[in-house]
């Protein structure tokens, strides 16, 4: 399978006031085309930063410190450098090729706009070329129709729009649609454009099943279920088909039955959209679920990274089976994992886990453990192997 | 629970803030030494009463003798802006402080217990908030006879309404807090958890404002004496002053700032006093935003 | 054993209050009508989603609001409760019923009772990140109940509190900071500290570790089971994570939309559920084992609102086996076998 992001040597940090965080620390992560990658970690493990990276979204104090992303684009096969990239480059990716569903749907959709408007927003940032198109068809069918007096009236105004989307489907960025629309009166005459949107959202929202699709655009995020948001919040990230969806925690606040349903929501993208998803979570039962590869990680580096099969029957890094014994299993004690998550300021020199590790070595405390290759597919950062 | 160090190293980061901590230092030097900068002469019993160089009304110039000039009737403007200043904290702390308290009382009540006391005291504040509070403090003062203790009675009489508002509001937010619950879950008492828990908690904003408020509290006392409602006349207030300067704003045609001297000063203390607690409000206001987050 | 607490038809409405008098146009029927009996030194887990009404269940039971109807009784005897019975379906409002239920219903309390009943019996918050007041010491938070019901006083107070952070797991050097400073697993060991100080006899917890790690999770989970063995506690525990319930609890109740649906043994109710929700809440937890995802029952719809329930059997618009029986009478929590009650025309 071919690479879709390739991340290489990606050491974020934190300069807060009290000093500085390691957010993450010379990450190497491939995710695959087609593939669901998860990363799992508790907090302060860097998962969610690593899918804020990728995006260029690390909030103030952070600062991506050095490395690389690369993203190999499907259709182009062109490979990009992210972390380079312009700032206008870089918003045509977001949204577009790769986009980012968060953990509480409720605080990312904005309440002053309905659904549709919302998940409209991004067709007309990212396909405007593309309703202007359809557009300009219905105008041209429109105009070809002919007969009758009123339509006679109405024709000069139907040409005027037709050149206008003609040029939007061109050049989206054209100068006189782009002047025009702000224009008070004459603004109407794109009105077609947001028309064409909200069709395409109504489909949307038919994809991530939310019934009665028409009725639910028009609605306020209020007046939706916490399960039924995130399905919103899906479709606006999925609205432009992304190469990449990278969801951070997507069914943490949801119950569990919702979960159910949206796992099952995530697993049929995948196959129908062959787009890759970033899968970030601190849950193990729905990474085993909804994943096809699992990376663990630790205070900021990468501990494990393997098949979910694989890493779920051979657990090898320390870190991950004591997570795994951790999930309370009935019929068996509760394995606590002894110590105290590391201290983000100051953490312990050589592999992070050292202080917590039952077979640590005093190896572990000098040097920090490379990733190697344990198995077909399967590598871990252990001293161990 | 901001660590003082760390409130204090941002007070002094901005340098707004630290323009405004500044003045306000200033002035409480100024307040603390005023026997010793400007002293009282011998034989003179009330060190508020402006020492009389003479008893002619025509203000006189900034000599060597009058460093900020004399005003109407040959009062000492240094001596008054000076002693004015401690007339200026003894105003704005006694008023702002017997607004806070009862703010906090009739707020408290309003906002924990709700219900018909709420509405009691909101009507009641509507009632006050009613009126301009220029007019009603000058009606006030007008019954209570002149002087700056008429003053500050009409001035927290005006204020307390906004406050107790503001209190209420931020009990009404933190009621459902919950460390409230978990408190009541305790057994604590009502007035337990008022106390030991909302308040200290909602004091914040209060404190913010108050701070902004100060300078306002000030102006307004100016301004009522300006009218020749506050303090009697020779007091060491500034406002006072101006009342003096009030006939020479503007001076014989020919030389209109002849008299400059005798407005500019006492406006000019009014001015940076209550610019200082303006910048220390705002800066306040920005350390103590919670949403501003430190880490 | 003996039934500890004991609650009877539990109801608890909020009303909704519409239009410009703010008359009650509707209720949300949070708690309606739930029976629960607790035995003394059981660990009950009460399951259900959001929305299901197991928090106010709580809240109720530890009397944080008052019940709207119903009874709750904390420790009484079972001759006064079988007295109240009769008297109550004899019918008669007399002086002797109202004079009985005021001495020994929970739900009546108010005031410096339900101050006193807070000694014998607490409630650990959902958020350890709220549940502390952040402007106060973490000793000054655990002596705040010693301090309000007089129980120590002075050095004694200092003293207790220092136990008691130790017993959690917290040491002595820390007494002096502020909740901001420690971890969430650490502020809910604080709040477990604050719940023992007055040494309660029963503790009721909401979800206490759903906003914690995994790994935090289980040392939190330790900690609480050797606290109930050391201090002979009764719990009862909210969750919404049916592995922590099932590996934790004696006995467990199902909670959906304010009643209880299915009540039994954790083996039982996790492996052999008999109402369609349990079954359906089985499936849809996700285990760490990628083997078993086939087969899964994904419920349709949503958890109606609570303001509007579904008439009859409230689960019957989402239920596989609803029959017209379902959309009319709501079932009853029937016995099926040993110790195994559910609530359903058509247990599976």
């Amino acid at each position: 399978m071919k690479d879709l992001i390739r991340i290489r040597d990606l050491t974020v940090r934190f300069y807060t006031y009290e000093g500085v965080v390691h957010a993450i620390d010379d990450l190497d992560l491939d995710i695959r085309q087609g593939e669901t990658l998860g990363i799992v970690g508790e907090t302060g493990s860097g998962k969610t930063m690593t899918a804020l990276a990728i995006l260029r979204l690390i909030p103030y104090p952070g600062k991506i410190e050095s490395g690389s992303i690369v993203f190999c684009d499907k259709d182009s096969g062109a490979e990009t450098e992210l972390l380079k990239l312009r700032e206008d480059r870089m918003r045509s990716i977001r949204g577009n090729k790769i986009s980012m569903v968060f953990q509480e749907p409720g605080a990312a959709l904005n309440p002053v706009y309905t659904i549709g408007d919302q998940i409209s927003e991004v067709f007309l940032l990212h396909r405007r070329q593309e309703l202007g198109c359809r557009a300009r068809e219905r105008v041209d069918n429109l105009l070809s129709d002919g007969g009758g007096l009123v339509a006679g009236l109405r024709r000069p105004f139907w040409r005027w729009q037709r050149r206008i989307y003609d040029k939007i489907a061109e050049e989206p960025q054209a100068l006189e649609p782009r002047l025009l629309s702000h224009v008070p009166l004459f603004r109407r005459l794109l009105w077609r454009l947001p028309d064409e949107a909200n069709l395409l959202t109504v489909d949307m929202l038919k994809d991530v099943e939310i019934p009665d699709p028409v009725r639910v655009a028009a609605q306020y995020p209020h007046q939706l279920s916490g399960g039924m948001k995130q399905r919103a919040v899906i479709a606006m990230a999925l609205a432009c088909s992304p190469e990449l969806l990278m969801a951070d925690e997507p069914t943490t606040s949801l119950d569990v039955t919702i979960q159910a349903q949206m796992l099952e929501l995530f697993r049929r993208i995948k196959v129908d959209r062959g787009a890759s998803v970033l899968f970030v979570t601190h849950n193990l039962g729905v990474a085993a679920e909804v994943c096809d590869r699992v990376a663990v990680m630790y205070a900021g580096r990468l501990c494990e990274v393997a098949g979910v099969e694989e890493l779920f029957l051979h657990p090898s890094h320390p870190y991950t089976k004591a997570l795994l014994d951790a999930v309370p299993m009935p019929g068996r004690e509760l394995q606590t994992i002894p110590g105290a998550l590391a201290d983000a300021l100051n953490p312990p020199p050589g592999c992070r886990f050292y202080p917590r590790c039952p077979s640590a070595t005093p190896l572990c405390q000098q040097e920090r453990p490379k990733l190697k290759m344990l198995a077909k597919d399967h590598m871990v950062a252990c001293y161990l192997f | 629970m901001r660590d003082w160090r760390f409130t204090a190293r941002l007070l002094v980061k901005n340098p707004l803030s630290l323009i405004g901590v500044a003045l306000i230092v200033l002035f409480i030097i100024i307040a603390i030494f005023a026997p010793l900068i400007a002293p009282t002469p011998e034989g003179h019993r009330d060190p508020y009463v402006i020492p009389r160089d003479g008893y002619w009304a025509t203000p006189e110039a900034p000599s060597a003798e009058h460093i900020f000039g004399t005003t109407q009737g040959q009062y000492d403007i240094f001596y008054g802006c000076i002693w004015g200043t401690r007339s200026a904290f003894r105003v704005a702390l006694i008023v702002m402080g017997i607004t806070i308290c009862i703010g906090i009382v009739l707020g408290s009540l309003a906002g924990y217990f709700g219900g018909i006391l709420d509405e009691v005291i909101m009507r009641i504040t509507d009632i006050f908030l009613a009126f301009p509070w220029l007019i009603l403090a000058m009606a006030i003062t007008a019954v209570l006879g002149q002087g700056l203790r008429s003053v500050m009675i009409a001035l927290v009489v005006v204020w307390w309404p906004s406050y107790a508002r503001l209190i209420r509001g931020d009990i009404l937010q933190l009621r459902e807090e919950d460390y409230i619950e978990a408190s009541r879950g305790l057994g604590a008492s009502s007035a337990r958890v008022i106390i030991r828990h909302v308040l200290p908690n909602a004091i914040y904003p209060t404190l913010i404002m108050a701070s902004l408020d100060i300078g306002a509290v000030v102006l307004s006392a100016a301004a009522l004496s300006f009218l020749g409602l506050g303090a009697p006349e020779g007091y060491a207030d500034w406002g006072q002053m101006t009342q003096f300067a009030r006939n020479w704003i503007v001076g014989p045609p020919g030389e209109p700032l002849r008299y400059w001297y005798a407005v500019f000063t006492p406006g000019l203390f009014i001015l940076l006093f209550v610019l200082g607690w303006n910048l220390l409000g705002d800066a306040f206001r920005d350390i103590f935003d919670p949403r501003l987050a430190r880490r | 054993m003996k039934t500890f607490v004991d609650i009877r038809g539990l109801k608890r409405y909020f009303p909704i209050v519409g239009g410009v008098f703010r008359r009650p146009v509707g209720m949300v029927k949070a708690v309606d009508g739930v029976n629960l009996a607790i035995k003394r030194g059981q660990w009950l887990g009460l399951v259900g989603e959001s929305g299901c009404g197991k928090t106010t269940l709580a809240k109720t039971v530890v009397r944080l609001i008052k019940p709207t109807g119903g009874h709750i009784y904390f420790d009484v005897p079972d001759e006064v409760k079988a007295e109240i019975e009769a008297l109550e379906s004899a019918g008669k409002n007399s002086g002797k019923l109202s004079s009985l239920l005021k001495e020994n219903d929970l739900g009546t309390f108010s005031g410096v009772r339900v101050r006193a009943f807070h000694r014998r019996a607490q409630l650990v918050h959902q958020d350890p990140f709220t549940s502390l007041d952040p402007r106060m010491k973490i000793k000054n938070i655990v002596a705040e109940p010693l301090r309000i019901h007089r129980v120590l006083s002075g050095r004694a107070v200092e003293t207790a509190v220092e136990e008691l952070l130790g017993r959690v797991g917290l040491s002595a050097g820390q007494l002096e900071r502020y909740p901001h400073q420690f971890s969430g697993g650490q502020r809910q060991r604080i709040a477990i500290a604050r719940a023992l100080a007055t040494k309660p006899e029963f503790i009721a917890f909401d979800e206490p570790t759903s906003a914690l790690d995994v790994s935090v999770q289980a040392q939190i989970l330790n900690l609480l089971k050797d606290l109930k063995k050391e201090f002979g506690l009764t719990y009862l525990y909210i969750t919404h994570e049916l592995l922590i319930a099932e590996s934790v609890c004696d006995y467990i109740a199902v909670m959906y939309l304010g009643k209880v649906v299915e009540m039994g043994r954790p083996e039982e109710v996790f492996h052999t559920p008999r109402h369609p929700y349990s079954q359906s809440l089985v499936a849809a937890t996700p285990v760490p084992d990628p083997k078993r995802r086939v087969g899964r029952i994904l419920l349709p719809g949503e958890v109606p609102s609570p303001a509007n329930p579904p008439p009859g059997c409230t689960f019957h618009p989402r239920c596989s086996r609803a029959s017209k029986e379902c959309h009319e009478v709501g079932p009853d929590l029937k016995l099926i076998s040993n110790d195994h009650y559910v609530a359903c025309f058509h247990p599976l």
